[in-house]
């Protein structure tokens, strides 16, 4: 092989190219350091509620994670002596009427309805994505029919339509998980394909295009990472909808079934006035968790909103 | 395999590198979303034929929405064309197949003019320059691909320790230039150049000019150079074709063009140029109206609505292409081969005769 010859020559023109422009390289260079990512998360940490919220999810998963070592009692154990006891120093929060503790049973709900939240957005940006990608990027028939899909799935009134598959599939963790992701990816499949449909006509695409670039590549490379941001917005603000969901078909019997706890379940308990009225340490935990939890992943979801927008540079 | 840039010697085969024959684009308008149906047609290229030769660079002039930009996309199949034959290297371009299409990459390439929007924010230069080397199998490994992106950033006046950097900290030139060692990385022989300087800044202008002139003369690459800027065209091209409304109306070799322009379009472009000294008088073509419709392009020749010296014969036939003077090709009714064609004024350039090309492009 040639390769050395090669090289040298290239070399020599190389340098000789190089040599010419010299005078014309040191033009300013912005300061070194300033990656998309490393923006994004100056201007993150400049919006105080995000932060906020963030440090306050940390918190929550934390507990989550850690709540065997946390929780003072087994969240199912029943302790005979206290039915429907009102907070002591024995049962911080008080128990149940089965003489649960309820900050135990609350601290084993945060783990269920924190990966209920996960899972579903999981799902719901995988499938989103992919979708909304292929829609986005092939256009024409593929579009169409994957875009009615969509419309079709976004026209069932939510709440029903996950009543019945759950009675359907029967009312397990895993299968609430299943049907909240499986019913709420279209908002990201319809942002992603409107987000690819704007990239591609750009010219870095027509670029990559050019330069022969496959189209698999392309779209897992230049098209989805730029797609990303919104989806990373809308996921959140995703997560925050499955809590929600799950606390509502919980309530309602059709979510996860005691004795496992959820925060929606331990509302359950709300559904009788004499609790609602004379027990408040029984709802008022859960209800506030469901609270705390959505208003701070909005927060979060608020400020990758402003920390994403190009605009706001 | 040939991993480096290699010199190439200039024009030495009389083949034309590139050849394009009656090129065609026309964009369907439809109507309805389901029953989607038909109603008409954007004519953005309508029949335009050249060639291109190696080392060679073709202007491609004309006002926006002619179909400039249009053509040279056709010409590296980013869009399809709607009929048309090119040949690249007496390769049937159009009847690629997929594995073909992907080779003939390494060998036509493109400069955009939005230095923004033609590289992708969220990829380092590195990445940038390298993914051609990668999918082409241009490099075995990562190091290897640094060393050579590291080569084309110095060939194209950007130092090396710009590697590990993002689009968005450079200004619009030294994108510009990173754009242009991005389309280098495959070590082509054309590249298609679509306004590559109408985005930045005058002074940068020169410089990039320079910088594709450099390569042309080091790497032997032909230039598709697609302009609207005459002044830079001059600078730059050997020949020139015009285009008007999808058509070309006049390709001749550059000293030609610019001191006999033959059409009526080309002398009224010609005297808009503006000229940088204020002492210069000079007479200027107006022309009355707007480009009208390319979904609706007029009768005969497609610029009878606005030539201030149509016939009637102008509005009913198409005007076929003669050649007035060799390499010197016009579409008009009243351009006759060893005739005087018509003259709209003395001197559409302004420039006094005999100093063809001291306008630089600056």
């Amino acid at each position: 092989m040639a390769l050395r010859n090669d090289e040298e020559k290239v070399n020599r023109v190389a340098s000789s190219i190089a040599q010419k422009n010299r005078s014309l390289v040191r033009w300013g260079v912005r300061p070194a350091g300033d990656s998309y990512w490393a923006l994004v998360v100056r201007r993150f940490l400049r919006h105080r509620l995000a932060v906020t919220g963030l440090v306050v999810l940390i918190l929550m998963s934390l507990a989550a994670l850690a709540a065997p070592l946390l929780a003072p009692h087994d969240p199912n154990a029943m302790d005979l002596f206290a039915f429907s006891a009102p907070p002591s120093v024995e049962h911080p929060l008080g128990t149940d009427s089965l003489g649960r503790d309820v900050l135990s049973r609350l601290l084993f709900a945060s783990r269920i309805s924190l990966s209920v939240g996960l899972g579903a957005t999981l799902i719901n940006v995988v499938v989103g994505v992919l979708l909304g990608g292929l829609a986005g990027y092939l256009g024409g028939k593929v579009d169409s029919a994957i875009m009615r899909f969509t419309d079709m799935i976004l026209s069932f009134p939510p709440l029903m339509i996950i009543l019945v598959l759950v009675s359907v599939l029967g009312p397990s963790l895993m299968n609430v998980i299943l049907v909240l992701g499986l019913l709420g990816w279209p908002q990201i499949c319809r942002l992603v394909r409107a987000e690819i449909l704007k990239l591609k006509e750009q010219d870095f695409i027509q670029a990559a295009r050019a330069l022969g670039v496959p189209d698999g590549r392309i779209l897992l490379r230049h098209l989805i990472p730029n797609a990303f941001p919104p989806v990373l917005v809308a996921a959140t603000f995703g997560a925050a909808q499955a809590i929600i969901q799950e606390a509502s078909l919980s309530f309602l019997g059709m979510g996860v079934q005691p004795p496992t706890a959820s925060w929606g379940n331990l509302l359950t308990d709300a559904q009788s006035m004499g609790v609602l009225g004379s027990m408040p340490w029984l709802w008022l935990p859960p209800g506030l968790m469901i609270v705390v939890a959505v208003l701070s992943i909005n927060f979060v979801g608020d400020g990758l909103r402003d920390a994403l927008d190009p605009r706001l540079k | 395999m040939a991993v480096q840039l290699e010199e190439r010697p200039q024009a030495q085969t009389e083949a034309p590198l590139l050849e394009v024959r009656n090129l065609v684009k026309h964009f369907p308008i439809t109507r309805g979303i389901i029953f989607s149906k038909q109603v008409g047609a954007v004519k953005a290229v309508d029949g335009v034929s050249f060639t291109l030769n190696r080392g060679e660079t073709l202007g491609l002039v004309g006002e926006s929405g002619c179909g400039k930009s249009t053509t040279g996309r056709l010409i590296l199949r980013l869009i399809e064309p709607t009929s048309g034959e090119v040949y690249f290297e007496g390769r049937d371009v159009l009847a690629m197949k997929r594995d073909e299409l992907r080779a003939l990459r390494r060998e036509m390439q493109i400069i955009f003019q939005d230095p923004y929007a033609s590289l992708n924010p969220r990829m380092t230069v590195a990445d940038i320059i390298g993914e051609p080397l990668e999918i082409h199998g241009l490099v075995k490994n990562r190091k290897e691909r640094d060393d050579r992106v590291r080569q084309l950033l110095e060939v194209v006046g950007l130092s090396s320790y710009h590697l590990r950097r993002y689009p968005h900290e450079f200004s619009g030139g030294q994108r510009q230039r990173i754009g242009i060692a991005r389309a280098l990385a495959v070590n082509p022989k054309m590249i298609v150049a679509d306004e590559p300087v109408s985005a930045l800044d005058v002074s940068i202008q020169s410089q990039v000019i320079n910088l594709l002139q450099d390569l042309q003369e080091e790497y032997g690459l032909a230039y598709l150079f697609i302009a609207h800027d005459l002044a830079v065209v001059k600078h730059i091209a050997h020949r020139v074709a015009v285009m008007y409304l999808g058509k070309l109306v006049e390709l001749a070799p550059k000293k030609e063009l610019y001191n006999n322009p033959q059409h009526p379009y080309t002398q009224a472009l010609l005297s808009a140029v503006p000229i940088p000294d204020p002492t210069i008088k000079r007479e200027r073509i107006i022309l009355a109206g707007d480009v009208p419709s390319p979904s609706r392009p007029p009768s005969g020749c497609r610029f009878h609505t606005r030539c201030p010296v149509a016939e009637e014969i102008c509005k009913q036939v198409d005007p076929p292409v003669v050649e007035v003077s060799p390499g010197h090709k016009v579409a008009c009714h009243l351009v006759k081969p060893g005739q005087p064609g018509p003259r709209l004024i003395k001197n559409p350039t302004g420039v006094p005769a005999g100093e063809p090309g001291d306008q630089k492009a600056s």
